[in-house]
């Protein structure tokens, strides 16, 4: 659409401006301000410049948090992305199943995160749980994320599949129903097969929705907090311990302002690239 | 019928195994919430041998507890109406006018959808007590605001531009004043996109624990923290937990309901 | 293969159709020659891509036979029957290159790279796509990306027939002709049945050997641009075909022909005795405003008319006569004279066409063409 130029139009945009400014902007500001200062308690506190920086970019915790989490949100993107395209594909059209497809898909992205936390947490206990009892009786496989880092992070990881593929499966079927049908008429006329049908029809149409699923995925799974916390308190150990709640403890648990401000400023601005890069990409395919 | 309209039944099978995941772990939690601690703890039945609704009667008569819902339901709600009468105006802004520093405020908006709720925990808490709003649920309503406005305007946005320019040219000639123009003419016509944010709104604000935590002590307790009441010396009260939980998840069905023939589009951010 | 044949065809969309009013194509048998072009001509919702997409096996009939030579193919897919379809709106691979969209149908084949290269050159060659061979398909404009489409359609070896839809309804006018020139010329060289829906005359006849125009799921006539022209089988064809449409006017039989509003109207003995066999609801004649003839002066057998309107269209003009309460359109060359107020006009009975419940009345009882529907 073409659109007038009119500077006018801050008025009806001032509303949100004042907002979101005033939740986010006021708060930044004092994280910046907490993030140059060392404080003690409410009266004596010491500029202190960039030294909280220096020690956060060298915090031996931060970086393991920090590996955790690119790990983590690697293996997100890794299994949903794929698995919500293939579902996509499946998802039936119309009728009474697509009502009810819909329906069941969408319930697990409207559980309150502690509530889907724990859901996980009885269901994988050994004693009360269902999937722990099949695991350790049935199966003979020993299994107890509470115990065991690599069960935890298994955990973690399906509890986040169970969670958030919906939302991915639920955009590329959107997509895929924005795809006239002479496309796949005019491709079963070429004798296309269905590889090719996807790779040339399907997969292009679906780039632009694929990209905000990417980019959702990737921020949301990149502060992901309460989850793993219902589930293991970050444990066993420090096994499942991801940025935000190294961050959290930091700020409320031990109180350590400055530092913690420092490390959020870190923290926001490596969103704030990714998501520059996505939303580049994004803006660039809608053009074309 | 065309019998290569039918579609292959093997196709569905992994769809099938994919929809029995997703509700396997809730059928256990409802399960879970009509038995007894003692059946509970005592071994693992799939179905309750001693079915019991004494869980959910302690919720419904205990008013901590179900002061729980009632403080969520009431942010969440204020968070809806707010987020939608300040995105209204924004989106279509957005999507009629080019003015100065358009792309980069628009951006800026989505950058806060992407802020880490970890970061704002402390200035928002400090903020909130400052201006003396510190446990109530205009607090919570408004700090959702922070990630729910872009989202709303995001979404509005898309659905907007899919109206023609022409309408609006129109209704001007036709002597409408904007106010009328917009209540009477285009509201009507995005309602279906009014309807999926609505949604979106709802379902991000209801499942935010973090920040509706921290900023909430006994007023506007929201029920995601009065789950952690049931920690006890005695131990877990999974009976009540589980029908606690499970009464969380009722108010997002009945949402999903009423918005179903529409979130498709919308989670696309109506851009499809 | 030497012919397709529509066997007792017909389709509903509906799974229980309960009348005539549930059948998008109603009963018809009909047959295509090999190597003709035709085109199928019909208004919006007749029924026209109904029929094509039952022909290139898009759609499944729900009653009848669709036949390729003595094979029955109605469960057959679109590529076991080799035919190609050229859609409404052009549909290209984005991602790919012209080059590999040409490419697209014989690489699926499985045909070696080499002869696909000398297929996809000679196609590009006709429809001039060599210059665009590299470029993405995505940037194309519309009518470079219809004529990939179309290409695709050409490229393949053993297509048996390449079925149109409406594909110029995207095109800039400026460009239509072009393209349907070219259309008839890869026709001349490659001999493939065509099947060309329009909605649009022009284009028709331009295109086509022989129409089939279709209405309310019928295909009311089959033949070439000038029998339709000439001699309507239906109304709808008068009305249709020809600028302005036939003249149709209600009569009522009357002894030695029929009549309305005070005018008789006489017609042959066997036309009368056919008229008089025959059950019918409405009534009419038709003539075209191009045969009605005008005479210089008031002559003894002809009608008198008043001239309500002259239309000067340059080399022709457009009278609107009144002849007893009736409108009538006549089309006279620019070098007639007109006459002022008062006309007189007679309709030659060669031209005269006689319609019962919108069908054709014909005296003489000849076998009825090859491909027309059998008037119920």
């Amino acid at each position: 659409m073409s659109k007038v130029q009119n500077n006018k139009a801050w008025w009806l945009v001032l509303p949100v401006f004042l907002l979101v400014a005033f939740s986010a902007i006021i708060p930044m500001m004092t994280v910046v301000n907490y993030s140059v200062q060392d404080i003690f308690d409410q009266s004596s506190r010491y500029f202190v410049g960039a030294d909280w920086f220096r020690q956060v970019l060298q915090d031996p915790r931060l970086h393991d948090s920090l590996l955790r989490q690119f790990i983590y949100s690697g293996c997100v993107l890794l299994i949903e992305i794929p698995l919500g395209i293939a579902i996509a594909l499946t998802m039936p059209t119309k009728g009474r199943w697509s009502s009810l497809c819909l329906i069941v898909m969408t319930i697990p992205l409207l559980i309150p995160f502690n509530v889907v936390g724990t859901i996980w947490q009885i269901f994988g206990r050994g004693d009360i749980g269902l999937l722990g009892w099949i695991l350790n009786d049935v199966l003979g496989i020993s299994y107890n994320y509470a115990a065991n880092a690599s069960d935890a992070w298994v955990t973690v990881l399906v509890i986040d599949v169970w969670h958030w593929t919906s939302l991915v499966a639920l955009l590329c079927y959107s997509g895929l129903r924005a795809i006239p049908d002479v496309y796949y008429q005019a491709a079963r006329i070429d004798r296309a097969s269905n590889w090719a049908v996807f790779r040339h029809i399907q997969l292009p149409k679906m780039k632009s929705v694929l990209l905000i699923a990417v980019m959702l995925r990737f921020m949301d799974s990149f502060m992901i907090y309460t989850e793993p916390f219902v589930l293991t308190g970050g444990g066993p150990g420090n096994s499942t311990t991801f940025l935000s709640q190294t961050l959290t403890t930091m700020a409320l648990g031990q109180f350590d302002l400055g530092p913690a401000a420092a490390f959020s400023l870190v923290y926001f601005l490596i969103i704030l690239l990714v998501s520059w890069v996505f939303y580049t990409a994004m803006t660039h395919s809608e053009k074309n | 019928m065309n019998k290569r309209e039918k579609v292959s039944f093997k196709k569905l099978i992994p769809l099938w195994i994919y929809l029995l995941f997703l509700l396997v772990p809730i059928y256990w939690l409802v399960n879970m919430s009509f038995k007894t601690n003692t059946e509970i703890l005592g071994g693992l039945t799939l179905f309750p041998r001693d079915f019991t609704l004494a869980n959910y009667k302690v919720i419904f008569t205990d008013e901590s507890w179900y002061s729980g819902y009632i403080n969520s339901l009431y942010y969440v709600c204020l968070n809806m109406v707010i987020s939608l009468s300040v995105a209204l105006p924004a989106a279509y802004a957005f999507s009629r006018y080019r003015f100065l520093g358009d792309k980069h405020l628009f951006f800026w908006l989505l950058t806060n959808r992407m802020a880490p709720p970890a970061v704002f925990l402390l200035p928002f808490f400090q903020l909130y007590s400052s201006i003396g709003l510190f446990d109530t649920h205009i607090a919570v309503a408004l700090a959702h605001c922070l990630f729910n406005v872009p989202l709303a305007v995001w979404i509005l946005e898309g659905f907007m531009s899919g109206v023609p320019k022409e309408i609006d040219e129109t209704a001007y000639i036709d002597g409408y004043s904007f106010p009328k123009f917009f209540g009477k003419i285009f509201i009507p016509l995005i309602g279906s996109g009014i309807g999926v944010t609505a949604f979106f709104c709802f379902m991000f604000s209801w499942v935010e624990l973090l920040l509706a935590r921290t900023l909430t002590s006994v007023n506007a307790k929201p029920i995601a923290a009065v789950m952690t009441r049931t920690v006890s010396a005695s131990g877990i009260d999974w009976g009540v937990l589980a029908a606690a939980g499970v009464l969380t998840i009722l108010p997002g069905m009945l949402v999903i309901w009423f918005v179903r023939n529409h979130v498709v589009k919308g989670f696309a951010l109506g851009r499809v | 293969m030497a012919e397709i044949r529509l066997q007792q065809l017909a389709h509903s969309y509906s799974a229980h159709p309960s009348g005539p009013e549930d059948y998008a194509i109603r009963e018809m048998t009909h047959i295509w020659e090999q190597g003709g072009a035709y085109a199928l001509l019909g208004p919006s919702g007749c029924g026209k891509s109904t029929l094509l997409n039952i022909i290139s096996g898009l759609l499944s009939p729900s009653e009848g036979k669709v036949m390729f030579d003595e094979t029955v193919v109605n469960d057959m897919s679109p590529e076991e029957r080799n035919i190609a379809q050229v859609f409404q709106f052009p549909v290209v691979y984005d991602t790919m290159t012209v080059y590999d969209n040409l490419a697209f149908p014989l690489r699926n084949q499985g045909m070696p790279e080499a002869k696909v290269k000398i297929k996809v050159h000679e196609i590009a060659d006709v429809l001039d796509l060599q210059p665009l061979l590299k470029k993405k398909a995505k940037g194309l404009t519309a009518d470079e990306k219809q004529k990939v489409s179309m290409g695709r359609g050409l490229v393949r070896d053993d297509v048996s027939a390449i079925l149109f839809d409406e594909p110029l309804t995207v095109i800039d006018p400026h460009l239509k002709w072009k393209l349907r020139r070219k259309l008839k010329q890869i026709h001349e060289q490659f001999n493939i049945t065509m099947v060309y829906v329009t909605h649009d005359q022009l284009e028709a006849s331009t295109f086509a050997d022989k129409i089939a125009v279709m209405y309310g799921g019928q295909i009311v006539q089959f033949g070439t641009p000038r029998e339709l022209f000439e001699k309507p089988h239906h109304t709808f064809v008068g009305y249709f075909i020809g600028s302005p449409g036939m003249n149709l006017i209600e009569v009522k039989p009357e002894v030695g022909g029929v009549g309305f509003g005070g005018i008789h109207l006489p017609l042959s003995d066997a036309l009368q005795q056919r008229l008089a066999a025959t059950q019918w609801s409405t009534l009419k004649v038709g003539i075209r405003p191009e045969f009605v003839h005008v005479w210089d002066g008031p002559v003894d057998d002809a009608m008198q008319a008043e001239v309500t309107y002259v239309e000067d269209l340059g080399t022709y003009k457009i009278l609107t006569l009144n002849l007893a309460g009736q409108l009538l359109k006549v089309r006279m060359q620019e070098d007639k004279p007109v006459p002022q107020g008062q006309a007189w006009i007679s309709f030659p009975a060669q031209w005269l066409m006689l319609y019962a419940d919108e069908f054709l009345l014909e005296a003489a009882t000849q076998p009825v063409p090859a491909g027309e529907v059998p008037h119920e």
